[in-house]
């Protein structure tokens, strides 16, 4: 708790700084995609405030600390109260540009290649045209992973989340075969972290640090939620295809813009991937209508090794 | 206790089967013992490098050990069913085998449960299981069910002992102290009183009747981890019956195949005739239509609605350049070959019988890790962007030298039981007061044997 407490000054001093307490106290205090954040270059971070003015100001005001345990365990299975959050993936504006890959490997010090995100090349029959088709962790409201696992390692939260305790976890793998979206990953050997974050205290909400034979998968950033931040996936992805937010609110922004929700899914078509299986997902998706790049423009660019994942695929995509 | 003519005969017999040990017994021990150490050695870097070097990855999060798993259970059913079902018909032939068959139960549920804990990423939390239960999960549904199974197995096993036990505390048998000291206790003061009997008698019939539905408890569950969740190939309602079918099937062939070993090995031709082959070959006759059934109305339908993620799976089971031999294989030995070779008078030999349980026994091992590893190779997203070598399992020497090591532990302690029990159940000829008078087989059944 004293964590949080800390926290929540520092956030008070910066939004003093910036001379937006009113409005932004509101924003950032309880709506996390309102309170969107770039870090750019020059370390200016733009924020948003409702009424869509955006005001840019040094990141180091941004007194956050990555990566404390900023919750107890308790309250780490009890989410936060009062939000349901929700995640629209845009399938027209995805490249495979893979930046929401490293960017969330590298916040949550994970290796490169053992993604929790991943970019599939979708073709959903033989005539219709292949597209990128990111997906992470659906969060889904009527879990598989959770159904089974024997020590309640895997829970449900309020707050819509499907979190991980990797201390609790016996490392059984029956939630990865329960899943039908093959979600989760494994710790097949001891993870390398640096020093202090295999030190760090173990949470949740963190996901740090990762601990040999346990499962783990997406998140949705609560740590970052609860400070108002946008994951890193979102922010990282250069054409703005994941929107975040709060279903609750009815907003989600992708950092750029921020939308009502329900008005996004109902403009444009937005649907849940496999609505048939009764999961239940908290991600949804736009269908690659008019997409802004063809799909071979995200293939070309991607190292051999990456290429040669999508080799069956892309060969069936050129017949 | 004093013998009658029959149990005299037995035990004379066999006495000196768990009186010495023999060299030979010595060399198979140490046989099976260097793959237990192998099997050992294994586990510990298992233990100590993780579960990296395992062929198992994030696809196929589940190989060998599960079809153990799977398999160990199964042919435990061969003392709970086959010995149980028996005992409430109250059929006299079941005598001689029952001990070999309850045997098969015990040690077979000792090792199977071990391979679930070589799936487990963090043994050093396996009391999470306990401190914090989730009732909901399938996997609790089984660690309830096979340890409450094992315990009356065990106690099955047991009270059938008791008896024999009290005979070779008696008999003075020429054997060290300590040995003759655990008898003693074993045989818990039994001394053959009308109450004792009434007791042992009771409780063998209780056991007998709950040992069944445990059984198929405990098949039922295990077939629900996987009948449980979203996945083609496992998502299916017939999979508690067929699991618990080809469960008691397979368990009738390693009962088989053990009759056929201790026959020969200690010259047990009178006590396990050739009749005792040719109604457990019935047995396993008909288990095996029923098995072919189910196996038939599961793919049939699967393969005629031809729905998307089914016909994967299927494609992958039929194709010959991926599964599709195995699971020819699979389907003749486990299901074609048996049903052929116990109908036909002329291949009904116990030889025979006896082989033809040893390919169904292995085909339903194979029929396991078809069930296990092609549906997990096959998830509903397509499997890209994902490490090439993430995509197909293939089992490590690791992960064989445990199987490998499971089996030897299963003979090796089929061996040591045999030197300290007799196989077949010396008290069983004739109790006072029962009809068994006679000896199980007349004259002319032992010449022909
Ligand atoms: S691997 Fe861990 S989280 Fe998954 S079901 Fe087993 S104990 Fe639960």
């Amino acid at each position: 708790m004293k964590e949080l407490e800390t926290n929540d000054n520092g956030r008070r001093d910066f939004i003093k700084t910036v001379a937006l307490a009113t409005v932004a106290t509101a924003a950032c205090g309880t709506l996390a995609s309102s309170c969107s954040s770039k870090v750019a270059a020059n370390e200016k971070v733009k924020l948003l405030s409702p009424d869509g003015e955006i005001v840019e100001i040094d990141s180091s005001y941004l007194n956050y600390q990555e990566h404390l345990a900023i919750v107890s365990k308790l309250e780490a299975r009890q989410g936060i109260a009062g939000k349901k959050f929700v995640m629209v993936v845009d399938l027209s504006r995805c490249k495979d540009a893979r930046k929401c890959i490293s960017a969330c490997q590298k916040w949550h010090y994970r290796p490169e290649d053992r993604e929790w995100l991943t970019v599939k090349l979708m073709r959903d029959s033989e005539n219709a045209p292949p597209y990128w088709f990111p997906k992470q962790c659906f969060h889904c409201d009527n879990p598989p992973c959770v159904k089974v696992c024997p020590v309640d390692a895997t829970y449900k939260r309020q707050d819509g989340l499907v979190l991980i305790d990797n201390e609790r976890c016996i490392g059984c793998k029956f939630c990865m075969a329960a899943c039908p979206y093959s979600t989760r990953v494994f710790n097949w050997n001891e993870p390398e972290m640096p020093f202090d974050i295999q030190h760090a205290v173990s949470n949740p909400e963190t996901n740090i640090p990762a601990k040999v034979g346990t499962v783990e998968k997406c998140d949705f950033c609560p740590d970052r939620a609860r400070v108002g931040l946008l994951p890193p996936c979102v922010e990282a992805c250069p054409n703005g295809v994941f929107y975040y937010g709060d279903e609750n609110e009815d907003t989600v922004s992708n950092g750029d813009e921020t939308l009502g929700f329900k008005q996004l899914i109902k403009d444009r078509a937005g649907y849940r991937f496999m609505e048939e299986l009764g999961t239940k997902p908290r991600v949804y998706y736009l269908p690659p209508k008019d997409r802004q790049f063809p799909v071979e423009r995200g293939y070309e660019n991607l190292p051999d090794k990456i290429k040669a994942r999508y080799k069956d695929a892309m060969e069936g995509t050129e017949k | 206790m004093e013998l009658n003519k029959y149990q005299q005969e037995a035990f004379d017999k066999q006495r000196p089967v768990i009186e010495n040990f023999g060299k030979k017994t010595w060399a198979w021990t140490i046989f099976f013992m260097a793959w237990i150490l192998l099997g050992g050695y294994a586990l510990y870097l298992q233990i100590t490098k993780g579960h990296g070097i395992t062929g198992m990855r994030d696809n196929v999060v589940w190989g060998l050990y599960i079809a153990n798993f799977i398999f160990f259970i199964g042919i435990s059913y061969a003392g709970a069913v086959i010995s149980g079902i028996l005992h409430i018909l109250k059929v006299e032939w079941r005598k001689p085998i029952i001990r070999i068959a309850e045997m098969i139960t015990v040690i077979a549920t000792i090792i199977g449960p071990v391979y679930i804990l070589l799936c487990v990423g963090r043994l050093d939390r396996l009391h999470h299981l306990f401190i914090y239960p989730r009732l909901q999960s399938p996997i609790t549904w089984d660690v309830l069910a096979i340890s409450t199974y094992f315990t009356g197995s065990v106690i099955f096993l047991y009270l059938a002992l008791i008896k024999d036990f009290a005979i070779y505390r008696d008999a003075k048998l020429n054997i060290p102290k300590w040995k003759q000291k655990l008898y003693k206790i074993l045989a818990i003061g039994y001394r053959g009183t009308h109450s004792q009997n009434r007791h042992i008698r009771i409780s063998t019939n209780l056991m007998a009747i709950m040992i069944v539905p445990l059984a198929i408890i405990v098949h039922s569950v295990l077939s629900w981890i996987f009948g449980m969740t979203l996945r083609p190939g496992w998502h299916s309602t017939i999979f508690g019956p067929y699991f618990v079918l080809a469960a008691i099937y397979s368990g009738t062939g390693v009962l088989i195949m053990a009759m056929w070993v201790y026959r020969k090995m200690y010259g047990l031709q009178s006590y396990l005739t050739d009749k005792h082959f040719i109604y457990l070959g019935y047995i396993m006759m008909v288990l095996g239509a029923g098995y072919g059934y189910f196996t038939f109305s599961e793919y049939l339908t699967g393969w005629f609605a031809s729905e998307k993620w089914e016909s994967e799976v299927l494609e992958k089971l039929f194709n010959p350049a991926k599964y599709g031999w195995w699971f020819l294989f699979a389907n003749v030995a486990g299901i074609l070959l048996p049903i052929v070779v116990v109908a036909l008078p002329k291949t009904r030999t116990p030889n025979l019988i006896a082989l033809v349980s040893l390919f169904m026994v292995i085909a339903l091992w194979v029929k396991r890790y078809l069930i296990i590893v092609p549906t997990l190779e096959s998830p509903l997203l397509p499997m890209q962007d994902t490490r090439i070598e993430y995509v197909k399992y293939t089992a490590t020497w690791v992960e064989w030298a445990l199987t490998f090591g499971g089996i030897a532990t299963f003979f090796l302690f089929f061996t040591l039981m045999s030197k300290f029990v007799t196989v077949i159940p010396i008290s069983e000829f004739a109790n006072k007061g029962t009809t068994a008078e006679q000896p199980v087989l007349n004259e002319n059944e032992i010449a022909s044997a």
